[in-house]
């Protein structure tokens, strides 16, 4: 069979896997960002734990995925939430280590400014350091989903679906169609992320710090 | 209105401020004025808490900073700093706006506010208001960045080094618009630099720190006529008119030695000879016994010499002297009020030591300005 015809006999089968797959994404990166921005913006306030706490998840993001989904499969079971689980903390790494320096890169003479002319510290975190972070924020939150999107495919191995069932199926039964089913959208769908996204930062940058003419 | 009583701040070991008391009037423009390090912006920072001192009470309206919360107190007063701080997020109009809106001002009367600042420093509104910081010139920000610390109208304006970055042109424009502001909208400003002519510019008072302490508190006049120290000195520089040294240096400072001379009875065309040769145009003539005679010009050669007569005839009296132990300040002035090229510099048995010329002073200054100069 012709990789064009299986696609269309299959057609509702590999749309429910994207469709499961978009799901597992938005929802770990989602989760991502409500940990780490506010854990980021913490670590601003509190230098010294810095380090340390980003060394911490640093190491926990080398850990090869097919080891964290074993022990997610372990302690949870089987199904969609131990995927999200671990996609959840595999996201939070690049948004953390991205809301932190993006924070602590704002310039200390807004800062100063902002608390001179009598902005509370939440003043300053709302009006100033996070739309001033924010491009830097947004970039990370990019370089999550993109990670995202391919460390899914992995979650079809403990039965959480995705694009990764049609790929694995595909490696188990050597069938080329199911792989490509697999492998193709997912790729596609980390550039439509990508971009959707990028759209998002332009739109998210404060019109002041856009480069003339972009 | 800001009194400092026995204030104290250190960090670690080193003691920024040092037991400082002072006070400052309601609509005193003071320059906090000193060497890097000496606990000017300390000083100034502790006014609107952003530094706390160890020891000691700040009062405004004699009422205890200490006691009120910095956030509100901080609203009540103005902040201008070096780097502007502009937030280039926000619009112009955002940007001046910050404090009225933190206050919950109306919008009509934040409205108001915009356009009556932006007015002050000839930026007309619909130009101006709707841009961001990064579309306009370093002095149009730190304009703005003025405007945003009068915008809630606050008795008090604090300035840490205003124009310190801005090129000498701007920074003239900047400083006459924000004494003409303080003046009409009579705030007190408390206003650090390390630039003394900025000081003498715009103080009413100038407050001069050093480790942590005022060396002296007063107006410019009285700081240049009586400086308390010699700190205070060389930070007046040249403004001062002595204590640069100028006063001890003597005529014989600046006269030129090479100097062309003959005795009364040498023949005409000798000297005319000499004259040409040394392409000069006067010279000096001397006595027997070498005492200085007066000089000869070669208009007087040319309109009553005769060959083979002596020069002591053509003597002119047309001349200025001075010792060469006076001062050379007088020896200019005597110059500069003559109207001769150049003055003789006598010793003391009269014999001649020297001249200075219009030209010779003239270089005397400008190396006294810029260092040495080429011949």
């Amino acid at each position: 069979m012709k990789f064009l015809d299986f696609i269309a006999a299959n057609r509702a089968l590999i749309l429910e896997c994207l469709w499961r797959h978009i799901l597992l994404v938005v929802i770990s990166v989602a989760v991502g960002i409500i940990i780490a921005i506010p854990l980021g913006v913490l670590l601003t306030r509190h230098k010294r734990a810095a380090g340390p706490v980003l060394g911490v998840v640093g190491v926990v993001q080398t850990i090869p995925g097919l080891v964290m989904l074993g022990f997610a499969l372990l302690l949870f079971g089987i199904g969609l939430k131990p995927a999200l689980i671990v996609l959840s903390i595999y996201s939070v790494l690049p948004i953390l280590r991205n809301a932190y320096t993006g924070i602590t890169d704002v310039e200390v003479s807004y800062v100063d400014a902002a608390r001179g002319i009598g902005m509370t510290g939440g003043q300053i975190l709302r009006k100033v350091e996070l739309p001033l972070a924010m491009p830097s924020i947004i970039s990370g939150i990019r370089i999550s989903t993109v990670y995202i999107v391919s460390w899914a495919t992995l979650a079809g191995l403990i039965g959480a679906g995705g694009l990764g069932d049609l790929i694995w199926t595909g490696l188990s039964t050597y069938n080329t169609n199911y792989i490509l089913a697999g492998a193709v959208p997912s790729a596609i769908l980390a550039f439509a992320f990508s971009g959707l996204i990028g759209l998002f930062q332009r739109v998210l940058t404060p019109r002041g710090l856009r480069r003339r003419g972009t | 209105m800001i009194k400092f009583q026995q204030v104290s701040k250190s960090y670690g070991k080193a003691l920024i401020l040092d037991n400082l008391s002072f006070e400052i009037k309601k609509g005193e423009f003071v320059v906090l004025i000193g060497p890097s390090g000496c606990g000017k912006t300390t000083t100034l920072r502790t006014i609107n808490r952003l530094i706390e001192p160890d020891k000691g009470e700040v009062y405004i309206d004699g009422k205890n900073i200490k006691e009120q919360d910095p956030v509100a107190l901080r609203r009540t007063i103005g902040y201008v700093i070096q780097q502007i701080g502009l937030f280039p997020n926000m619009t112009v109009e955002q940007n001046i706006l910050v404090v009225p809106k933190l206050l919950k001002y109306p919008k009509e009367k934040c409205d108001e506010i915009v356009r009556e600042l932006l007015n002050l420093v000839n930026m007309p509104y619909e130009e101006n208001a709707h841009k961001y910081p990064s579309e306009l010139s370093g002095g149009q920000q730190q304009r703005i960045g003025v405007l945003r610390a009068l915008a809630a109208s606050p008795p008090i304006v604090l300035m840490d080094e205003p124009f310190g970055a801005l090129d000498p042109i701007t920074r003239d424009a900047l400083q006459e618009e924000v004494k003409r502001i303080q003046r009409k909208l009579k705030k007190t400003i408390v206003f650090v630099t390390h630039d003394m002519e900025e000081a003498l510019r715009m103080a009413d008072t100038i407050v001069f720190m050093n480790n942590g302490k005022i060396v002296q508190m007063a107006s410019p006049e009285e700081m240049l006529r009586n400086p308390a120290d010699d700190l205070i000195k060389s930070f007046m520089g040249r403004h001062i008119s002595n204590g640069n040294g100028a006063e001890g240096l003597l005529a014989e400072d600046f006269m030129r030695t090479k100097v062309l001379k003959a005795h009364k009875t040498a023949h005409i065309l000798a000297c005319i000879d000499m004259m040409s040769r040394r392409d000069v145009n006067s010279m000096i003539v001397l006595n027997e016994d070498d005492t200085f005679a007066g000089t000869v010009s070669i208009e007087a050669i040319k309109e009553h010499g005769k060959a083979g007569s002596e020069i002591g005839d053509l003597i002119s009296t047309e001349f200025i002297t001075i010792g060469r132990k006076s001062p050379a300040r007088e020896a200019f002035e005597k110059l500069l009020s003559s109207p001769y090229n150049y003055i003789v510099i006598l010793n003391e048995k009269n014999t001649v030591a020297g001249l200075i010329t219009r030209t010779g002073m003239a270089k005397a200054m400008g190396e006294a300005l810029w260092g040495e100069l080429p011949s």
